[in-house]
């Protein structure tokens, strides 16, 4: 290339730039200025083919809004971003949504890893997140509202359940960073207070797909279920590899089925005998369920499955109406003092749900679903309106004092 | 436990290593090794062999037939990709990274969205056999007979037949080569196809074990170059000794420490081997024979 045409290129280049933001920085305030929601959800890599679909539960609930009137008069705009299965790229984002697209909150996040990457930038720029995942749980921050499932809801009740029908010999095979490492430790806290037993734990790193190894690891140690906890695609591939060399174990977990519709992806009977807890998915027969999956189907009709991150991101975005519509405001202090009181509920597909106003995380219905030998899910039991206790429990009071932490079992809040 | 099932556990783990490693290496060893066109398209042409195999078996294809049909269609893709982009960059190598890695964003991106994030699987064949207190998968067997095969079929082809000594020749010393008569154009596009061909057979016969999805290309990536770069330039004398000093390696780590573990003497000892063998096993052997 030319230094002319470079140079041509670049002042091409700039005059872009200077109208961009002129454009940008004269626009009119109207009395009905959106509402600006910025979107950072993975739509490629990776994770894909289970955060696909929370943009599109995001945008069926805008819609429905927006046709309705908005919220309080004005129309919520969406601001979405692919980050692409990639840490950096929340990092990027985020500082984008909030610094040039100024939004009024963001609904982000899949892997705990993308989470804690970008949650020092809401933090530093004061915003407010949704973290719309069912994850490891810990997370005391006033600027976070985490409307997904956490271990006190999923494994509190799935645990002993599994112990008392197929024994107490546990083995956990986890995926190897934050999520599965905490994950595994409440799963061998529970398992000991039970009067259980751990017979063995595997880490697996994120993008490792073969699994003879802990397939025969797991054999040797002879447990009575096995807790699965692998995240990704390619770790997915354990179940097929596991049923092909026949462990015929039942396993437990939070994330399958109700996270990634493994039952639909793989040939029957690889799922067989996994029971999971969750706070939806698409087979929950009840009315409100049904009219939901009939309203998302209408919609996408190709969609492949409606899992739980899609109805926590789908109800978030009425939550998130409700609290702006009382306070009157998108201020963050504003809408914290309307958590504060402690009734801010909806009736979700899944049942009614609440936020706790010390921890900022929601109450669940949760369903425990197990995956037949032909792979279609029924509900042996539903535990109603499981709060998410522990962090207020263990010292967490984001209505008195604003840590931005996270904090497991064994690194608990400061005792005050 | 008795002797006998404890080394057959690590026998047959010490295969399906191998398997993994030679399956996943040997159409790179044909591209990189051989060529020297670093292909970081490599995981997108198993991705493709995996999603033509299974849309093959989808369609009521037995499979073993279906994962030839992958391997073809691979190698039609691998000879277009040649023919389109990788002919006219042979003497600028840097510049065949950034196209390939360019094909690989868009073979990825292309399938998410032609063909949405995940694809229903086939399952696993064959079902499973007892050794003692463990049960084992008879398709990982295959996999490593697969490998096996795979293997021999390289060396009978590269040695034996018109065609290896015309794409040796070819490589080695091209105008040469072309001075004899040799369409070198002709051979390349071949050569090439058989990479692609080799890589679309890994991902066809990986396919029933996985989960399928744009991004499973990547898996094999790390295996398929590491393999390469210790085995060195001899797709057979190369691949082959390298496939099964790493996956000694990779196994005894695993079994003992885990996946983690697993990873990391994989590649400790791929940086040991290039620092005491820079032109890798093959180099290293043939140096020795000459």
């Amino acid at each position: 290339m030319t230094g002319k045409t470079m140079r041509g290129l670049r002042a091409a280049a700039l005059t872009g730039t200077l109208l961009l933001g002129a454009a940008h920085s004269f626009t009119p305030a109207l009395a009905a200025d959106p509402i600006k929601l910025g979107v950072l959800e993975d739509q490629s890599g990776d994770f894909a083919a289970v955060t696909n679909g929370k943009v599109n539960a995001i945008q069926l609930a805008a819609d429905e809004i927006n046709k309705a009137g908005g919220i309080a008069g004005r129309p919520l705009e969406l601001v979405i971003y692919d980050t692409q299965s990639d840490n950096t790229r929340y990092q990027e984002f985020m500082r984008r949504v909030l610094q040039r697209d100024k939004v009024d909150a963001v609904f982000a996040g899949f892997s705990s890893a993308s989470r804690e990457a970008y949650r020092p930038i809401v933090n530093q720029f004061n915003g407010l997140a949704f973290y719309n995942n069912q994850y490891e749980g810990g997370v005391c921050d006033a600027n976070m509202i985490v409307t997904g499932a956490v271990p006190e809801q999923q494994f509190s009740t799935l645990i002993p359940w599994m112990m008392e029908k197929y024994g107490k010999k546990v083995y956990t095979l986890a995926a190897d960073y934050n999520f599965g490492q905490i994950s595994a430790e409440w799963v061998r806290n529970i398992v000991k207070e039970n009067g259980g037993e751990m017979v063995g734990e595997d880490f697996i790193p994120l993008g490792v797909s073969q699994f003879s190894q802990n397939i025969q690891n797991i054999q040797k140690a002879k447990p009575d279920f096995v807790v699965t906890l692998l995240v990704g695609t390619a770790q997915a591939s354990y179940y097929e590899q596991a049923a092909a060399a026949n462990v015929g174990l039942p396993m437990a977990s939070s994330v399958n089925v109700g996270q990634g519709y493994e039952h639909k992806r793989f040939k029957p009977p690889s799922l067989k005998d996994m029971y999971v807890t969750t706070n939806y998915i698409e087979e929950i027969d009840s009315p409100e369920s049904k009219a939901f999956v009939a309203k998302f189907k209408a919609k996408y009709p190709n969609e492949p499955y409606i899992n739980q991150e899609m109805e926590n991101s789908y109800l978030a975005v009425y939550l998130y109406k409700q609290m702006v519509e009382r306070a009157g405001t998108t201020d963050r202090e504003a809408l914290r003092k309307e958590i504060a009181k402690g009734d801010v509920c909806m009736d979700a597909p899944e049942g009614k749900v609440c936020i706790d106003p010390k921890s900022q995380h929601m109450s669940h219905t949760i369903y425990l679903a197990k995956v037949s030998e032909d792979h279609s899910i029924s509900f042996p039991k539903v535990w109603q309106d499981i709060k998410p206790y522990w962090l207020g429990e263990a010292g967490c009071d984001l209505t008195k004092s604003d840590p931005s932490a996270q904090y497991t079992p064994s690194n608990p809040p400061p005792k005050p | 436990m008795d002797v006998g099932t404890l080394a057959f556990s690590a026998l047959y783990q010490f295969g399906d290593a191998f398997a993994f490693l030679v399956l996943s290496a040997c159409g790179l060893a044909v591209i990189f090794g051989m060529m020297g066109v670093i292909n970081l398209a490599h995981g997108e042409f198993i991705m493709c062999g995996a999603y033509v195999t299974v849309s093959a078996v989808h369609a009521g294809i037995p499979l073993p037939v279906a994962v030839v049909i992958g391997a073809l269609v691979s190698a039609a893709v691998g000879a277009l990709v040649e023919i389109l982009v990788i002919r006219h960059l042979y003497d600028r190598p840097l510049d065949t990274i950034v196209a390939t890695w360019g094909l690989s964003l868009i073979g990825t991106q292309g399938t998410l969205i032609l063909l949405g994030s995940t694809m229903a699987g086939v399952g696993t064949p064959f079902g499973s056999f007892q050794v003692g207190d463990y049960s084992y998968s008879v398709y990982r067997l295959v996999l490593f007979g697969m490998a096996v095969l795979v293997l021999a079929a390289l060396y009978a082809l590269f040695n034996w037949t018109r065609f290896g000594v015309m794409a040796r020749a070819t490589i080695q010393v091209p105008h040469m080569a072309a001075a004899l008569g040799v369409d070198t154009r002709l051979v390349y596009s071949l050569t090439f196809a058989l990479g692609a061909g080799l890589a679309g057979l890994a991902g066809g016969l990986y396919a029933p074990t996985m989960t399928l999805v744009p991004t499973m290309g990547t898996t094999f990536i790390m295996e398929a170059f590491v393999t390469v770069v210790v085995g060195g330039a001899d797709v057979f004398l190369g691949t082959a000794p390298a496939a099964a000093l790493l996956a000694v390696v990779k196994a005894t780590m695993t079994s003992w420490y885990g996946q983690l573990a697993g990873q990391i003497g994989l590649l400790i000892a791929v940086i040991i081997v290039i620092r005491v063998l820079p032109r890798g096993i093959s180099g290293f052997l043939l140096r020795e024979r000459a």
